[in-house]
């Protein structure tokens, strides 16, 4: 689905990597070991060269905006540009049918930004970005600043996603989550990716 | 036409209350003395060498003459514009993307209004030109400015949320939109304000010297209301051509915001 051959930008060694539909395939590595650095450079947000493609279309062939609503980044921190939540949202009515999902009320659309938590911010942010209906989907520590239960919330949500065929690459220091969520663990380490020991077989928590 | 002429004692007597603020800046401890003294100074040397060159250029007529006189006086809003930034576009871009926009702006205007409304005999005059773009110039460089360092300043602030913009997929465009509009307002807005306060607030420089120079003060409101609103036309195209330049030179053929092409410039 996803195939990644020598992606490299400064700071990043070659990147060889490939996610195929409905796998989870999770990342980790210390703190400026280049992870959200790769997922920029995959969602083509700096300068990067290398040759990416999803389902066999090259990137290059795809117009940036298209390709990044096929490809979705979430970062760790997210940005806001409205002083309302709704603002963010292209569909209203999408949100509130996903947003009780994550563990908010439908009502959160309505809050300013200025307001939000940092666990909302982080569901919401990942909210915005579901509501577009990617294929792939890289989330870095999408679940960071939630509490145990809303995380697990939050891992059902993605869990449909990964049955519906959606690809994730998932940056996190959880071993319970990439346990629970992925197929494959890759270590990242002062900007090169290796294989780090496999995560048991297994799809989903049970959702 | 009447009109009073200035003896060098009329001048020297002026420089008194100069003389006056700097025993001020001593006496409070202000540590502004020399500083204003050399900016006093500098304004009589640079004024005295304008005075001169006008008058050369007023007795030959020549296009050429005149040409090169508006380019320097161009090349040197340009410069303004650049030191006025706190940060700048890399490369000739910092030099080149004001005063193209400038360039542009104060040539279509001031060719504008001496070929079809001020119309003098050779059009190029530059008894006529020159004074016009230098009107235009000063202020099209006020909002070119403020413009491009809106643009830019919140383009490195707001990159988070430009960035959460471009990652769900808009345009690069559209990811700017609010930063872009609040741009072009911000480098407009001193020639609106100029033009709600003419008259009430401020007497406007130009009418007040044809006042002076014994021009019917119904015939410089004329002339001052066709200044204003060349001012007003050059400051709105060159504020437009800098800061849609700007927000291109800050992305790339792949909709990303590209950063690395400004630096940090310190203490403006």
């Amino acid at each position: 689905m996803l195939t990644i051959r020598q992606l490299t930008r400064p700071g990043l060694e070659p990147v060889d990597l490939s996610i195929e539909a409905g796998e989870c395939v999770a990342l980790s590595g210390p703190s400026g070991a280049g992870k959200s650095m790769l997922m920029r450079a995959i969602v083509d947000l700096d300068p990067n060269e290398g040759d990416v493609r999803l389902d066999g279309a090259a990137r290059g062939d795809i117009p940036a905006p298209r390709w990044r609503r096929l490809v979705a980044y979430v970062p760790p921190e997210s940005g806001w540009w409205a002083d309302d939540v709704a603002s963010h949202f292209p569909d209203g009515d999408a949100a509130r049918r996903l947003l009780p999902r994550l563990g908010l009320p439908a009502e959160a659309l309505v809050w300013p930004v200025a307001r939000l938590s940092t666990g909302e911010r982080q569901r919401l942010a990942l909210a915005r970005a579901l509501v577009v209906e990617p294929r792939v989907l890289l989330l870095d520590e999408p679940t960071s600043g939630l509490d145990r239960e809303t995380a697990l919330k939050v891992e059902d949500v993605l869990s449909e996603r990964l049955a519906d065929g959606v690809a994730i690459l998932l940056v996190t220091h959880d071993t319970g989550q990439t346990r629970r969520l992925a197929r494959r663990r890759l270590v990242m380490k002062d900007g090169k990716v290796t294989d780090g020991a496999p995560a048991p077989a297994q799809s989903g928590n049970g959702a | 036409m009447t009109y009073i002429t200035l003896s060098y004692t009329d001048l020297a007597v002026a420089a008194v209350l100069v003389i006056l603020n700097a025993a001020l800046s001593i006496g409070l401890r202000l540590g502004l003395e020399w500083r204003l003294l050399i900016a006093a100074g500098r304004m009589v040397v640079q004024l005295a060498l304008v005075a001169l060159v006008l008058k050369a250029l007023f007795a030959v007529v020549s296009p050429l003459f005149t040409a090169a006189a508006a380019l320097v006086m161009v090349l040197f809003a340009g410069r303004e514009v650049m030191a006025r930034q706190t940060r700048r576009f890399t490369g000739l871009w910092a030099y080149g993307l004001g005063t193209t926009s400038i360039l542009a702006a104060a040539t279509i205007v001031t060719v504008l209004a001496l070929t079809t409304q001020v119309k003098p005999d050779p059009w190029y005059d530059p008894r006529y030109a020159i004074p016009l773009l230098g009107m235009v110039l000063g202020n099209t460089m006020t909002g070119v400015s403020l413009g491009l360092d809106r643009l830019v300043t919140a383009a490195a602030r707001e990159r988070s949320a430009i960035e959460a913009r471009l990652a769900l997929g808009q345009e690069f465009s559209e990811a700017m939109g609010t930063i872009t509009r609040d741009a072009l307002r911000g480098g407009l807005m001193p020639i609106i304000n100029a033009m709600s306060a003419a008259g009430l607030v401020s007497l406007p420089g130009m009418m007040t010297g044809q006042i002076l120079a014994g021009v019917d003060p119904v015939e410089a409101v004329k002339y001052q209301i066709l200044i204003m609103f060349l001012i007003a036309g050059g400051t709105g195209l060159g504020v437009l051509a800098a800061v849609l330049g700007g927000v291109r030179r800050l992305t790339d053929g792949r909709h990303r915001l590209r950063l690395d092409r400004l630096t940090l410039t310190t203490g403006a």
